[in-house]
């Protein structure tokens, strides 16, 4: 590999792990404040690409992107209130086995209502320029993923650490009852959390599709489980623990898959959720939680 | 001479920066009752969960019938800290897990009642008895174990019964009435037929004349089964009735110990816990 | 209740015996309605083998593994692979070629079902060091990943002279009779059954109340999750290898996520916690899979014709996956089983309410 080749790949790499990143940051939010692995993510995201399809069919890109984050956001915190919620006192399995049944529905409804065939993803010219530095060639979504990626997660650790509402986040993820007495409404702090995981989902979605350039009902799946793999390697309930976690293995991935081993790059993801559970099981930037007893 | 049944060395406990347990050292004699009383807060229920293996101390040792079973050096910035400043830093990690501890002849009880929820009194017990059953899982699910399995179930009903819950047997157990829940629990940590008795708060939320009862009955377990007991407890009639000896923490630290006489009279006592009571 | 033990042995033997009668005249009297149901009660027996080893786990240790589908492939491939005769093999494997290895090697049916299992077991050992060690939590994720990777893998190219990659096998004998089929699903229910009864069942069921307080009574967590995730695992790859000589031909695409989530769809409505309830939900599940494939066919009702297209099934299941959790979350059976006094109870009970009315 010369010098340019591997710039290339690292670039591609990076681009993808700024998306990975963006959904690793939604699982890693819900589980902290839910204890929940939110199955449904990787779908929401899904179909926040079948939103795009649509809605660039009769809109300008400009005023489709907020569009389609505004429909994302109602799909996630309406999962929220419909699957979630009214089972807040229930058993831990139950509301997983809901998150698996809200994530089934979704695929189901998307093959159901749009075929399991790929449709193309709408390009969005501006994200697709292209420019050249010597020898190598990319566009301007490779470049701008990584970017915004972190802009984003500044501005949410800005509103987590220094908002009301993010201090009201950070003390439900501590004590959720304790955070009840104290006044805090959990339930609109709760909503909030799926707010800021969808919105970025629905972010993460633009900008991955427009490099993947097709959509199917189950293109969330694997994306999803990669994500939360990110998010368990950074240390779940970290959120730049997930934006490592996503860059880490979106890199990995790119590297495996120039290599000729892209079988194996599905299979590496699982291995790491392996070797991180018996080498660091806090993730890199998580702490060990102690149960009370 | 009574030999030393569970013996405390230097242990501290630090979550984050709050040193829950700070340098406890204290020895429990075999067939003594001994109680471990402090506001609310001292960290006794912390130093309970070293002893049973639910935490490993960030320093010390615990050890029971002369053989260290818990033991722990502080690592990374806390050795920095440690070195120097505090007794006894050991050398090498040994923690026993919850269930190991459990084996070697300890069972406690938990301050906020645990039981196995959704399963008859009956069960509960029975459960207890899994860990001495010599069967393997093939012998256990073809019943080639099944005089064992019967012994455990007449063990389990003697149980029940010294504990006055015959009757109730067959009931789901949450649908006690708390002081039951409470004799049940220790019904259950009997049946791993343990040497030394953790009590946490036994007789929280006991009205007086429950409360005299319980203490009748925590001396009457305590014959009939030779156990060494140690208790955490609020109720000060409660602990100067039972216990040989006291010992008194706040903040932590370890501030008085001695029968019941002795903590009666202590000054540091007085004005670190018995004032606090005053207020509750 | 110990009174009624005999009448109860009495009325189960009698239901066996109707049952096999049942059986026996669908195979006498060979109309082609007859197979059909035939089919539709032998898929049932097999997925409750699979419904009880998720529910051995998930229902009564507490833990939560999405990996049947994965388990179940490897079980059928495994099963499949040993049981097509050795001189149709090379006809199966006519675009790569048979690994020369494994041309030779045969077995019949059942021990190749066990070796089935012993290879998803050892699979599910594997993967339950790291987890069950430390997150439990994960299990459902990692067993996730797993089922996916192991699809991937039976169908890729490196695998192609063993697996056949994306051609699958077929050629696998069928069972012999239809006695078969429900009588090795009786075995394996059983077994779970008298493991769940045992003291190592009351263990995996105090693990599922209170970890910490089981822990406390001397129950080695780790020891008892692998157990039971081994087992569980080990009779989904038996119930896999049933599915293979089952369906006669297979191949990668039968073991979608979609199957994983059938087999809980399953377990959450016969209620999670019950073995009969299983079964029960297995027969309700797999017949409305039939009955309800007027649901993907195009209809003229006026409202309907615009809905009833192909995959409105599964959104049907998916939804009622849902509601079952949402507003019906015992299920058909709660945590109780099936007993012959419930039945009467049952009645009596309705009999006391129209006698009232």
């Amino acid at each position: 590999m010369t010098a340019s080749v591997l710039i290339q790949h690292f670039l591609t790499g990076i681009s993808l792990g700024g998306a990975y990143a963006l959904i690793a940051v939604g699982y890693t939010m819900v589980y902290g404040i839910l204890r929940l692995i939110n199955f449904a993510h990787g779908d929401i995201f899904m179909m926040s690409g079948y939103f795009m399809i649509f809605i660039m069919a009769t809109f300008p890109w400009f005023l489709s992107i907020p569009v389609v984050l505004a429909f994302t956001v109602l799909l996630g915190v309406g999962i929220e209130k419909v699957a979630y919620a009214p089972l807040r006192s229930a058993p831990r399995m139950s509301v997983m086995i809901s998150a698996i049944g809200v994530s089934y529905l979704l695929q189901n409804l998307a093959t159901y209502l749009f075929t399991a065939i790929p449709r193309a993803y709408p390009e969005i010219p501006i994200l697709k320029k292209i420019f050249h530095f010597g020898e190598i060639t990319t566009s301007l979504v490779t470049i701008l993923t990584p970017v915004l990626t972190i802009v984003l997660v500044i501005l949410l650790m800005q509103l987590i650490n220094h908002t009301k509402i993010g201090m009201a986040m950070r003390a439900v993820s501590k004590d959720t009852e304790a955070s009840r007495l104290m006044g805090i409404k959990v339930n609109t702090t709760i909503s909030m959390t799926f707010v800021l995981g969808s919105l970025l989902a629905g972010v993460g979605s633009i900008l991955y599709f427009t490099d993947r350039m097709t959509v199917y009902p189950y293109s969330g799946s694997l994306p999803g489980l990669k994500c939360f793999v990110a998010a368990v390697l950074g240390g779940i309930g970290s959120i730049p623990g997930a934006v490592i976690g996503g860059f880490i293995i979106g890199i990995c991935e790119t590297f495996l898959v120039a290599m000729g081993y892209s079988m194996f790059s599905d299979a590496f993801t699982f291995l790491l959720l392996i070797v991180i559970l018996l080498v660091r099981p806090t993730g890199l930037f998580g702490e060990a939680a102690t149960d009370k007893v | 001479m009574s030999q030393n049944v569970l013996k405390v060395e230097d242990v501290t406990m630090q979550f984050g920066g709050v040193v829950a347990v700070n340098n406890l050292s204290m020895e429990v004699n075999e067939g003594e009752i001994v109680a471990l009383i402090g506001p609310n807060g001292a960290g006794k229920t912390t130093a309970f969960n070293v002893i049973s293996g639910v935490y490993a101390p960030t320093n010390g040792r615990v050890s029971f019938m002369d053989k260290p079973m818990v033991e722990n050096h502080p690592k990374g910035k806390m050795r920095r800290i440690y070195h120097g400043e505090k007794d006894g830093v050991y050398k090498q990690s040994i923690s026993k897990t919850p269930d190991q501890i459990t084996k070697l002849g300890i069972a406690r009880t938990f301050q906020n009642i645990r039981l196995f929820k959704s399963l008859t009194v009956f069960d509960n017990v029975l459960i207890a008895t899994h860990m001495r059953s010599k069967a393997n899982v093939f012998s256990a699910a073809f019943r080639t174990n099944a005089a064992e399995e019967k012994a455990n179930r007449q063990k389990t009903s003697r149980l029940l019964e010294m504990v006055g819950l015959s009757d109730e047997q067959g009931e789901i157990s949450t649908s006690l009435p708390y002081g039951k829940q409470r004799r049940l629990e220790i019904a259950r940590a009997l049946a791993t037929e343990p040497k030394l008795l953790l009590l946490d708060e036994p007789a929280a939320g006991m009205n007086p004349q429950e409360t005299l009862e319980l203490a009748q009955f925590i001396c009457q377990i305590k014959k009939d089964f030779q156990l060494t007991i140690l208790v955490i407890e609020h109720h000060m009639d409660f602990v100067m009735e039972i216990s040989d000896r006291i010992y008194v923490l706040d903040f932590g630290k370890l501030i008085a110990q001695g029968t019941p006489d002795e903590i009666q009279s202590n000054p540091h006592v007085i004005s670190a816990y018995l004032g606090v009571q005053d207020d509750e | 209740m110990k009174k009624h033990t005999g009448r109860d042995l009495v009325l189960s033997l009698l239901l066996a015996a109707a049952f096999a009668a049942l059986l026996y005249y669908f195979q006498y009297d060979k109309a082609a309605s007859h197979n059909y149901a035939v089919s539709i009660l032998e898929r049932s027996a097999i997925y409750a083998v699979v419904a009880v080893s998720m529910n051995l786990l998930n229902g009564f240790t507490g833990l939560f593994s999405l990996g049947q589908a994965g388990f179940m492939a490897l079980g059928a491939y495994t099963t499949a692979i040993l049981t097509i005769p050795t001189h149709v093999r090379q006809s199966v494997y006519y675009m790569n070629g048979i690994e020369p290895w494994l041309e030779k090697i045969h077995l019949p049916m059942v021990p190749a079902m066990i070796v089935g299992g012993l290879i998803a077991a050892g699979f599910a050992a594997l993967i339950g060091i790291p987890v069950l060690r430390l997150k439990s939590d994960y299990l459902a994720i990692a067993t996730l990943g797993f089922a996916e990777i192991i699809r991937a893998l039976l169908a890729s190219r490196p695998m192609d002279r063993i697996t056949n990659g994306s051609y699958g096998l077929n050629n696998i004998p069928g069972f012999k009779s239809i006695y078969q089929v429900f009588g090795i699903a009786a075995v394996c229910i059983a077994l779970m059954v008298l493991l769940i009864n045992s003291s190592y069942g009351r263990a995996f069921k105090a693990i599922r109340e209170d970890d910490v307080a089981a822990e406390a009574m001397g129950i080695n967590l780790f020891r008892h999750k692998e157990l039971s995730f081994v087992i569980s695992s080990f009779f989904t790859g038996v119930g896999g290898g049933m599915l293979a000589v089952y369906m006669r031909s297979i191949d990668t695409k039968t073991f979608q996520v979609a199957l994983t989530y059938n087999i809980l769809l399953i377990v959450v409505l016969g209620g999670i916690g019950s073995v009969t309830g299983s079964i029960i939900g297995s027969l309700l599940i797999n017949g409305g899979q039939e009955w309800l494939r007027f649901l993907d066919e195009p209809t003229t009702v006026p409202v309907l014709s615009s809905l009833f297209k192909p995959g409105f099934r599964m959104v049907v299941y998916s939804l009622l996956l849902m509601i079952v959790v949402l507003f019906w979350r015992s299920g058909i059976m709660g945590t109780k089983e099936f007993t012959w006094d419930g039945l009467f109870g049952l009645f009596s009970r309705k009999k006391k309410k129209t006698g009232g009315a």
